[in-house]
């Protein structure tokens, strides 16, 4: 278990090197003017120009400087030295106060899912082919196939602006009902994956030899299914839910843009409408770290998980 | 990634208890043991889905709209005059006018042209890099297999929003042909992953068949075996997975232009059509429920199409 | 042939206090999406205590479908239990209700299956597997548990069993495996152990090990075993008594040396002479032509009749009854007595 842990954050590290300088390099090399690059279409002020030549070394040149810019940008990242945006902010002050934001919005995103996808998807794995699961199969297939820029739009309209049952915006500081609708939206994606994988997972796992033995001990169907049957099936569940809770941390950026709550995303989402350079490469450099992180913790939780894998 | 193991888990079960196969039914396991006569199965099983036909009948409708929007529509999309703003239905113009006084339904109908070539363009490059890169992979095996595996790897790692928002970010032009190039480049560079693991796992079984082993004997080279026997083997359940992937690049297109950074007026996209209806909404929503529908509907077509067809051609998954 | 009685019962004499199980006239069906399967026809046959029956027959043959039937663990759907008996100590099991018969399992009857890596489960220690029957079935401490587990891993001869508890099904080699499947079914002392196919995914020489483990057990601890395989080698030694299946019938019965030297039906006669022996050296191995049939379209008549050597216009045309040939064998064929004495050309 040790080896593999170390095995895995080396192989970290090297994905984040490679991550990071793929993102560094789409973002500035090769630009005719990368300061312009950084401020999109917006005229860009003097003192902007020196500030920014200034944090990026922009006055070294070649592939050298390309590389010297990059491990500047990389210590200053580890740093958490985010630098500041074209108006002017920490980036760094603005990430600390929209994750907070964002992490309790992913949170019900993810209650909804496990409360609602990860029961049904037991319910209709058990019961294959009735109506039950043929109902919700097409459900999660509508789900899945409305995207979330018609999603979250519309429920905003419908459920916040026409109804009235839910506040249609957050604002800038948003409690748990302000969220709930948001989090349901952001959530209905990951609960109907979820529901998919759960009934796919618990119908293959109620055919395999195992249940079968775990019968013949005489045991009752309820601890069969809620004891064998589960703990096998909810592997793949709960390592797809790690990886969802990693994206839905930086993914958010549809739903909070759209229902005005000042996280991560609506930053990111307010960045590139604003063209501000600085502050989408600062995000985005964090989101990318953020990622690696979450995928590296859900590969320890699937070995903790998985004996098969632990013991490789 | 993990969904793909369990996948290929429960299907080394399926052949054991198939193989130990005490029910004594005659075994399903071997896909492509008679092509013809599961094509025909299939099709049976798909005539009698009205998820088929109501899918197959949009996904007609959709490609008339984007190939003769006129047939659709009498009145001009970019025909916008700002004394209609949010005017009620007249005319032509069934569901009013928006914001800009444009015809909402007009707009909405010509929209479909910039969702279908993207959609239908990045599906495209995406088969032919999937093609590639999974026959190469499953084909050749060892090493080839092992870097190319870990591309897809790396690639697949890559979150998809993220990775478009960096691309996109640094193409500056406004020209509508640029943009169009630069969002299907960008969703064909991301986005051919699943496709190529699908044929690399076809390829591989495909590899092992007799017939295959035969032609070889016989002297055929691998160009030859590739093209002749290899590759009708993995088109099908690619151009299953490029159907459904066809639906989502429409829905990934539509995103991005609703932030700003895919396509761009005055190219019409029902991704610029949702955030401007969005933006006013309050004051009137059709300019945000038409484009809305006519994307979410586009959409759902190709996933439950896609979906349909390869539930009827592989009857295990049900 | 009229100088035989035609019954269709098996010829056993019933002891006073009845078989300690006893199948009767057992019919299973299969209903696919394709269309009926017929998986049981009619099959009938009983154990008494001390006793090894084994039931020989290709897959497909339902051996193993019976023993889960028996077991009460036949996935219903697609399987439908359509008429028959099972018996244990003179009471319906297919009359009980579940609660019922889940008492019955793995407390007087218990199973081990073939494969064991896919039969334990993955992601539990096998002590905790183990021990699960005895703390749900017999309310045992978590202590207790563990202390009588390591006492059936080393009864099941498991080298080193109390360092062994904590460790998963996929960590220990096949033979183990299979030692552990044993120990977790004699939890409960059943009194008939059903061994389904238990040496088939294992090395030949690790097979005589569990074959020969598994025949001490049933000595050593007094139970009947029913012994499931498609490999007519494994069965000399251990068997008193053979039930050869074929197409969800039973066709021939009975006691291993009888057999052995005179087979009463083609398909057994058939099985015989397709195992290689040291004394037939050079000789050409014969096999059994055709294919085991389609259970959705059985033959008419004999539905061993397109395979067999012997076939006559009768096979065709008449099911063959049980005949109790004059040592009390039976055997489902209309020519069994001229099978048996080899007087059919």
């Amino acid at each position: 278990m040790f080896r593999f842990i170390v095995r895995r954050l080396l192989q970290m590290v090297l994905a984040f090197f490679g991550t990071t300088l793929i993102v560094y390099a789409l973002m500035f090399a090769g630009q005719g003017d990368p300061i312009q690059a950084l401020a999109g279409e917006r005229p860009v002020t003097a003192a902007q120009r020196a500030y920014l030549t200034e944090k990026y070394h922009l006055d070294a040149t070649g592939v050298g400087g390309f590389f010297y810019r990059y491990f500047d940008y990389i210590s200053n990242l580890l740093r958490g030295d985010l630098g500041e945006s074209l108006t002017g902010r920490s980036i760094g002050d603005i990430l600390a106060a929209a994750w907070p934001v964002t992490i309790r919005l992913a949170l019900i995103a993810i209650a909804v899912a496990v409360v609602f996808g990860v029961t049904a998807g037991v319910l209709a794995g058990i019961r294959r082919a009735s109506i039950f699961d043929n109902a919700t199969l097409l459900l999660t297939l509508l789900v899945l196939g409305i995207p979330t820029i018609v999603l979250a739009p519309l429920a905003q309209y419908f459920l916040g602006v026409r109804w009235q049952l839910f506040p249609p915006t957050a604002g800038a500081d948003p409690d748990f009902f302000a969220l709930l609708l948001p989090g349901i939206v952001l959530g209905s994606l990951s609960l109907a994956t979820a529901l998919r994988l759960t009934r796919t997972s618990v119908a293959e796992n109620l055919r395999a030899d195992y249940v079968r033995t775990a019968r013949s001990k005489g045991l009752p169907n309820r601890r069969v299914v809620s004891v064998h049957v589960l703990r096998n099936s909810l592997i793949p569940v709960i390592t797809f839910l790690g990886v969802e809770v990693g994206n839905l941390m930086s993914g958010a950026i549809i739903t909070e843009g759209v229902f005005n709550i000042p996280g991560v995303g609506f930053n990111l989402f307010r960045g590139i409408r604003t063209e501000d350079g600085p502050l989408v490469v600062g995000i985005v450099s964090v989101l990318v770290v953020v990622y690696l992180v979450s995928n590296l913790v859900v590969d320890i939780l699937y070995a903790v998980l998985d004996p098969r894998i632990r013991y490789e | 990634m993990s969904d793909f193991e369990t996948v290929a888990a429960s299907e080394n079960q399926a052949a054991r208890r198939g193989l130990s196969g005490e029910p004594g039914t005659p075994n399903q396991v071997g896909k492509p043991g008679k092509p013809r006569s599961l094509a025909r199965d299939a099709w049976r099983d798909l005539r009698r889905k009205p998820i088929f036909w109501i899918s197959l009948v949009l996904v007609l409708l959709v490609t008339a709209m984007a190939a003769v929007p006129g047939l659709f529509t009498s009145n001009d999309p970019a025909d916008c005059v700002l004394s209609r703003q949010h005017a009620a239905p007249s005319g032509g113009a069934i569901f009013g006018y928006d914001f800009q006084g444009c015809d909402t339904y007009a707009r909405a109908v010509y929209g479909a042209r910039a969702s279908l070539q993207v959609g239908a363009l990045s599906a495209l490059f995406t088969g032919l890099i999937a093609l590639v890169v999974g026959m190469l992979a499953g084909f050749f095996g060892g090493w080839v297999d092992a870097v190319l595996s870990r591309v897809i790897d790396i690639v697949l790692g890559i979150p998809l929003l993220l990775a478009a928002i960096v691309l996109l970010k640094r193409v500056g032009s406004d020209s509508a042909t640029v943009r169009i190039a630069a969002v299907i480049f960008v969703l064909a560079v991301l986005g051919w992953t699943t496709a190529a693991r699908v044929v690399r796992s076809s390829v591989i079984t495909a590899r092992e068949q007799d017939y295959v082993a035969a032609a070889r004997m016989l002297g055929a080279g691998n160009g030859r075996i590739m093209w002749r026997h290899i590759l009708p083997n993995a088109l099908a359940p690619a151009i299953v997975v490029l159907t459904i992937a066809l639906g989502s690049f429409i829905a990934a297109e539509a995103t991005l232009s609703f932030l700003g950074i895919g396509l761009r007026e005055p190219t019409i996209s029902w991704g610029i059509e949702i955030n401007n209806g969005r933006v006013h909404m309050r004051e009137s929503a059709t300019p945000l429920v038409v484009p809305s529908t006519f994307l979410a509907l586009t959409v759902l077509a190709f996933i439950m199409l896609g979906d349909a067809i390869r539930d009827a051609f592989d009857p295990k998954l049900r | 042939m009229s100088q035989h009685a035609v019954r269709p019962t098996p010829a056993s004499p019933t002891p006073p206090g009845g078989h300690l199980l006893e199948v009767r006239d057992l019919h299973v069906e299969f209903r696919t999406g394709e269309g009926l399967a017929k998986v049981i026809n009619g099959v009938s046959y009983h154990l008494d205590p001390g006793e090894t029956l084994a039931v020989l027959g290709e897959s497909g043959s339902g051996k193993s479908v019976t023993a889960q039937a028996v077991m009460g663990i036949l996935d219903t759907p697609p399987a439908h239990i359509s008429s028959g008996e099972i018996r244990y100590q003179g009471q319906d099991l297919l009359g009980l209700p579940e609660a019922q018969r889940r008492q019955i399992r793995g407390r007087d009857i218990a199973m081990i299956f073939q494969d064991a890596l896919s039969a334990l489960n993955p992601v539990f220690p096998v002590g905790w597997q183990i021990g699960e029957t005895l703390r749900q079935r017999l309310g045992m401490s978590r202590a207790d548990a563990r202390r009588r587990s390591v006492e059936l891993m080393d009864l099941v001869q498991i080298p080193a069993a109390s360092e062994r508890l904590g460790d998963y099904p996929h960590q220990f080699s096949g033979g183990m495996r299979q030692r552990v499947m044993i120990a977790m079914a004699l939890a409960m002392e059943p009194k008939v152990l059903i061994a389904d196919e238990p040496t088939t995914a294992l090395d030949v020489t690790v097979q005589a090990q569990i074959m020969d483990l598994l025949a001490d057990l049933r000595r050593d601890l007094d139970m009947a075993m029913i012994l499931i395989t498609h490999d007519l080698g494994v069965v000399a030694d251990v068997a008193d008594r053979i039930a050869v299946m074929y197409a969800g019938r039973i066709v021939e019965h009975a006691d291993v040396r009888s057999l052995y030297r005179a087979p009463a039906h083609p398909y057994t006669k058939g099985l015989l002479d397709s195992i290689p022996r040291l004394d037939q050296r050079g000789g050409k191995l014969s096999t059994i032509r055709g294919l085991p049939p389609n259970l959705m379209r059985i033959p008419s008549g004999c539905p061993f009749h397109p395979r067999c050597p012997y076939v006559q216009q009768v096979c065709v045309d008449v099911v063959p009854h049980d005949l109790v040939l004059d040592d009390g064998r039976t055997s489902a064929c209309h020519f069994a007595q001229e099978v048996r004495d080899d007087r059919v050309s």
